[in-house]
């Protein structure tokens, strides 16, 4: 899933403060896992707006609604009937959820309620650690299941660094060392002769450095 | 016992601290409640093992909210005793309604007293 962070509620103040009519948008999907911008979130921040409004002597309606996505046409289509009331948005949706609702209502200003992190796992509660970096060709199949586009700091292909140790980064000793974990699985899965296949040079083209990406599917396009 | 407390105190009754959320807190105040406290068991004996110390973080993060949009964190606190010490929970509940007190009421109150 996509996980987020809370932004700070001054931050979030600060952006609003000319504005007097204001509706803060919660997502169900992976922002609510990562408790950043559910239900409950969207709760907490209208309250904690509606406070600081009235203790600021300024007149100001603040309404929630937690959609179902934000990164769907007909989940965002849900507020067209409501959205003219209000003159700026708030959304707790990932980035992906921010600029796909700006873009279904061009004349409201919608500012983002999160700071949208990574692709990641839930290890345990309040714990979400980087699994993916969408590089857009896949090579788990050869690395024993761990990435080491997302996890290896260097991104290297043919690893473990010189500066592995003891299982650990160079650049952080808590940072697992992705290529000691790749091995470690090999060895485990009776594979480690796959190791010793240098892996060729990748296309970086589908990911970032190729520019923004898109997936094309005329099979299910209607 | 027969133990007397401040009457101004309302309590609202959950099975466990662990069922508080930041929202009720703010909720509370938000609503003109000028304080609200959360008493739970005491750490390390929660029936359900860490209730009440998901409360006392929940508390803490309404305290920061609530300084933030300028209702004051000492609006909101966490006390923790044994259910059988009713000596305890008088003197708490005496406690934070002297710190309300001190505090003032809450400025929401003020707030819209004054646009009216």
């Amino acid at each position: 899933m996509i996980v987020a962070d809370r932004k700070p509620v001054e931050e979030i103040i600060e952006h609003l403060k000319d504005h007097k009519n204001i509706l803060v948008l919660g997502c169900n999907e992976c922002v609510t896992v990562c408790e950043a911008g559910g239900k409950k979130e969207v709760q907490v921040l209208a309250s904690a707006l509606r406070m600081n409004a009235q203790t600021q002597g300024n007149e100001v309606k603040i309404d929630e609604v937690t959609l179902e996505r934000q990164c769907d046409q007909e989940y965002v289509e849900e507020i067209r009937d409501i959205i003219d009331q209000y003159d700026a948005v708030v959304s707790l949706a990932c980035g992906v959820g921010v600029q796909f609702t700006a873009e279904q209502y061009p004349s409201t200003m919608i500012y983002p309620g999160v700071n949208t992190c990574f692709m990641g796992a839930t290890e345990k509660r309040g714990l979400w650690t980087e699994r993916c970096q969408g590089c857009g060709q896949c090579i788990l199949a050869t690395t024993g299941s761990i990435c080491p586009v997302a996890r290896c700091a260097k991104r290297l292909f043919n690893g473990p660094c010189g500066g592995s140790t003891a299982g650990k980064c160079e650049i952080n000793a808590e940072v697992e060392c992705a290529w000691q974990l790749i091995v470690d699985r090999m060895k485990a899965l009776d594979k480690l002769d796959q190791y010793e296949t240098l892996c060729p040079i990748k296309d970086w083209s589908t990911d970032r450095a190729g520019g923004p990406r898109k997936v094309v599917r005329e099979d299910v396009q209607q | 016992m027969r133990l007397q407390y401040p009457m101004n105190i309302k309590i609202v009754r959950v099975p466990c601290t662990g069922k508080v959320d930041v929202i009720h807190i703010l909720r509370a105040l938000e609503k003109g409640a000028d304080g609200a406290c959360v008493i739970g068991c005491l750490e390390g004996e929660c029936h359900f093992n860490t209730g009440n110390l998901m409360a006392r973080r929940r508390v803490e993060q309404a305290q920061k909210i609530l300084d933030t949009v300028g209702i004051g964190g000492g609006r909101a606190k966490m006390f923790n005793l044994s259910s059988s010490e009713g000596p305890r929970f008088a003197q708490y509940a005496t406690e934070f309604t002297a710190a309300i007190k001190e505090l003032g009421p809450n400025p929401l109150k003020l707030a819209k007293n004054k646009a009216a």
